[in-house]
This record gives C-alpha cells, structure tokens and sequence, in this order.
C-alpha cells in the first residue's frame, strides 16, 4: 500500500517545552555539540492508491484535525512503499 | 436556569460540575458526547478531564463529537458556554476561543491551589463577581500553558477578554498569566482552573469558585 506521510511540527515562534527537556537531558547523557531540539509528530497514513482526491483529503484532514494550524506546522508528503 | 454538562469518553469533572450547577441555584441536565441533542438546555459547560486520553491533542478529538455541532452553532449564537480545563482545551480546538493550549513550560502535572483576578465581569459566567474580585480555585492541569500570537494577544487584552489571571504564581508559562478568556460576544469562555471544586466549604479551598455558577441566573433576573 502506498503511504502517506504527515509531519507535525510546533511552530518556530511556538515554545517546545518536551524538545526543550530532550535538549537538556542530552549533555547530562553525554551527547555534546546539540545546539536546538524540536519535538513534533509523525503520522503514517496507508491509502489504496495516490491520487490527487486522495492527497486533496489527506492534506485537508492533516489541516483540520491532525494539526492545530493555531500553535503547529504541517507537512504531506508521499513516501514509496517499503519492499 | 438548566445547564446542561457534557460527559466525553474520558471526563472527569462531570459530576462535580453538576453539582457546581445545583448548587449554584441552576438545573442541571446531563448531556451525553454521541447525541445531536443539548436537551433545550439555557447554557452548556464542557467539564474537565483527560478526553480520549488526551490523545492526538487535548481536546481535538472531543472537538468532533457529534454534540459538538450543536454547542459550536449554539455558541455563534450567542449560547453561553464555559469551558473548564479539558473543555477550555476543546473550545481553543473548536475555534471559538483564540489561541492554544501547550503543555506547561516546566513539564511536570501541577494541582494547587491558585490565586486569580477576574478581570472581566461582564461574560455570561462571572457577572457574580466584582471587578478585579481576588478569587483562590483547585488547578490541576498538565497542558495549560496559554499561547497566541502577539496580535491576538494585543486584542485580547485591548478588548478586556482576559477573563482571569493568575495571581502570585504563573503555574504553566501561561502569556501574560493569562488563566481564562472571553469570546467577542461575552457568552462563551474558557478557564484553565477548576472553580466547579470550590463551592463548598466541606471541601476544597472554599467557595470562591460559585460565582461561574450563580452568574447566568443573576444575569437573567437583573
């Protein structure tokens, strides 16, 4: 099946307090050199076949309710299907 | 007055928001997330709790209930409608409040007792209350911090939609320490703290919440 994949961001004005603890854990693990961490999501979504109806709802269903446009970012993209 | 309270998979406070409600001199009417049907009730309050979970986004997925069609045409109609914490979250996600709800800036859950200001007193929930009213309710939220972009904020506060603020402490990183806002219309708003468990003196941390339940029927009889 091929899939479809949304990212979610918090957008960059946005304050991310998780990717700002993951930050702060990471010299305390001794991984140096990270400078900024952002925390978002990624969903996988599995359609029958891509068209562009299909990407049209997936790309308005990612803007109503996978996202909160009001504090996160989005993006689709198509990804091939593993072998 | 009824009042209808909305029970999702998931809520919490319900009953407590109920009994906030009989207490507060009003009917309540127990109103159930899979119906199309608010039962002819003169306001809704959306209750707290962890709606499906929290998962996806603290209220995204309650936003889409079926009752939510009714509240969401209701409150452009003018119904009043309060929103505590959960719900507060689900009317940020509903778009009839400005704004988002983050997880606190310190990451950790905080359950205190909270010092407020309410600020405006003309909504259609806290007419009871005096202007700049120093209230103490139950907080207790794990994803409360309020945010919005300058512009709305600048409205917001130019507008006099801050509704309360927190006092003292800022518990969540909240802008501005804002604790709950106002729609235009004044009917609809949306409070991080719990003011359904302070209207008792047996428990909690005294009545200061009662003035959200007692200010429809004021506002109605004055």
């Amino acid at each position: 099946m091929p899939r479809v994949v949304v990212d979610v961001m918090p957008k960059p004005e946005i304050l991310d307090p998780q990717g700002k603890a993951v930050l702060g854990a990471l010299p305390r693990l001794g991984f140096t050199g990270v400078t900024e961490v952002r925390q978002g999501k990624r969903f996988e979504l599995e359609i029958p076949e891509i068209t562009d109806d299909a990407l049209a709802q997936i790309e308005k269903l990612a803007e109503t309710f996978l996202a909160n446009t009001v504090i996160e970012n989005f993006v689709v993209r198509v990804e091939e299907p593993a072998k | 007055m009824k009042i209808g309270v909305i029970t999702f998979p998931g809520t919490l406070d319900d009953v407590d928001a109920q009994r906030a409600v009989r207490v507060g001199g009003n009917e309540a009417v127990a109103l159930w997330h899979g119906d199309h049907d608010l039962q002819g009730v003169d306001a809704v309050i959306l209750p707290g709790g962890f709606s499906y979970g929290d998962y996806l986004r603290c209220g995204a997925i309650s936003r889409f209930a079926p009752i939510m069609t009714e509240v969401i045409e209701g409150a452009q109609k003018g119904l009043p409608v309060l929103g505590i914490c959960n719900g507060f979250q689900m009317l940020v996600e509903s778009h009839l409040l400005p704004g988002g709800l983050l997880r606190n800036d310190h990451l950790k859950f905080i359950c205190r007792d909270q010092k407020l200001r309410i600020e405006n007193t003309s909504t259609a929930w806290t007419s009871a209350f005096t202007q700049n009213q120093e209230i103490v309710v139950p907080l207790k939220n794990g994803e409360g911090q309020y945010v919005a972009d300058a512009d709305t904020i600048k409205r917001l506060e130019d507008e006099g939609r801050v509704v309360a603020r927190y006092l003292d402490v800022n518990p969540n990183g909240s802008v501005n320490d804002i604790a709950g806002i106002t729609n235009e219309a004044g009917n609809v708003v949306g409070l991080m703290p719990h003011p359904e468990h302070a209207v008792e003196t047996l428990t909690g941390s005294g009545t200061d919440g009662l003035g959200f339940f007692t200010s429809l029927a004021e506002k109605a009889f004055a």
